[in-house]
């Protein structure tokens, strides 16, 4: 295993300089305390459970607010439980959508234990072969620096696979009433008239 | 057979402003599942696994739309957790469309396990189930379900019976056993 991988909060820091206005969905576990250390606001749908779910809960959010952009962050066990996920993304081919997936090729929630992604699965060749043609690992900062740009650009859909090391952040709880994370997702998104009294 | 509580089906949709329809496709589904991809204010959502609608669903209702989830009995094993952990535990809006196997006049025996199951699994999670196996009944309980969910904020799962979407042959004259002998 390569020393110098990249420290997945240092990662997540560079990549919120660039998310301007862009709505974020957290997969479970350390995307979420890294979401709510970073760059914590309203605009942040932080999911504590549903493993596999981050990626759809991204889609459906993207193709009711086509003019936002949708970013999810997640980690590589998430998104290998609901990597079907990525089919059912591409077939939609949303222009708004950036599935972030943070990969330590391992499951660090439950003790660290070793995940295919670090023995041999490459989950960008499975996003690619699903039909998301923005598919891409990113292993340095200048891969980080590349991935930005498309960010920025807005070259979506896009997956990137960022390859970090083991080491996590300091843990950093946001709000776990899920009722109270949803409704204050939806008020800051549409308005506290229309998220409170739907018709 | 099915074609008139999925065209009951389609116009309620309308009449709520279901804007999204995720499904895995089941035979019974097959007039709801043209109907939406005809209509250009549905954007119909194909899945890979019916969980993923759920998410689908949840993932709609935070940007302000409705989203329906149509699926075969037998994807509501698919379902379980991610309605448990991410539908219940936010209180999202739930509205399910379940085409049922494993019931009334089944032959298959590796359907039936799950078509017991569905209720009972269903309402473990928190989910309303509501039976229907008349074309009339159909329709009720689609509209009732629609406003059980997006209104008043629950998880119902409307169950649409094979006495009305009829059972699957598999012993139908041309059918033969393994040896090649006519059943």
């Amino acid at each position: 295993m390569s020393k110098n991988k990249l420290f997945r909060r240092d990662v997540v820091k560079k990549l919120m300089t660039v998310r301007g206005d862009a709505l974020c969905i957290s997969g479970l576990g350390s995307p979420t305390w890294d979401l709510a250390a970073v760059d914590h606001r309203p605009e942040n749908f932080y999911i504590w459970g549903g493993m596999g779910g981050a990626a759809p809960t991204g889609l459906g959010l993207a193709l009711a607010q086509p003019d936002r952009a949708v970013w999810v962050l997640t980690g590589d066990g998430e998104q290998l439980m609901g990597v079907g996920s990525f089919s059912t993304i591409a077939l939609q081919q949303p222009k708004n959508l950036a599935i972030l997936v943070l990969d330590n090729e391992h499951y660090g929630e439950t003790g660290m234990q070793a995940a295919p992604t670090g023995r041999g699965t490459d989950l960008a060749a499975m996003a690619a072969g699903a039909g998301i043609r923005n598919s891409m690992t990113v292993g340095d900062e200048a891969g980080l620096d590349e991935l930005l740009a498309l960010l920025k650009q807005g070259r979506f859909p896009l997956v990137a696979v960022i390859k970090i090391d083991i080491t996590t952040g300091e843990t950093v709880m946001p709000p776990r009433d899920g009722k109270f994370v949803k409704n204050t997702f939806r008020s800051a998104v549409l308005g506290p008239d229309k998220a409170l009294y739907p018709r | 057979m099915s074609g008139d509580w999925s065209a009951d089906a389609h116009s309620l949709f309308k009449q709520h402003d279901i804007r999204q329809v995720a499904y895995v496709p089941d035979a019974g589904l097959s007039g709801i599942i043209k109907a939406s991809l005809a209509d250009n204010d549905m954007q119909t959502v194909p899945l890979t696994t019916e969980e993923e609608g759920i998410a689908v669903a949840a993932g709609a209702w935070l940007g302000g739309q409705k989203c329906a989830v149509l699926m075969q009995s037998s994807g509501v094993g698919n379902t379980i957790n991610m309605i448990a952990s991410l539908t219940t535990t936010c209180a999202f809006p739930l509205f399910m469309i379940v085409t049922m196997r494993g019931d009334y006049g089944e032959s298959n025996p590796w359907q039936m396990p799950m078509g017991r199951a569905v209720q009972p699994v269903l309402e473990a999670v928190g989910v309303r189930c509501l039976r229907a196996d008349t074309t009339e009944a159909a329709a009720e309980a689609i509209q009732a379900g629609l406003m059980m969910s997006f209104h008043g904020g629950e998880a119902v799962a409307v169950l649409i019976g094979q006495k009305l979407i009829g059972a699957k042959a598999f012993s139908a004259p041309a059918a033969q056993d393994a040896t090649g002998v006519q059943s």
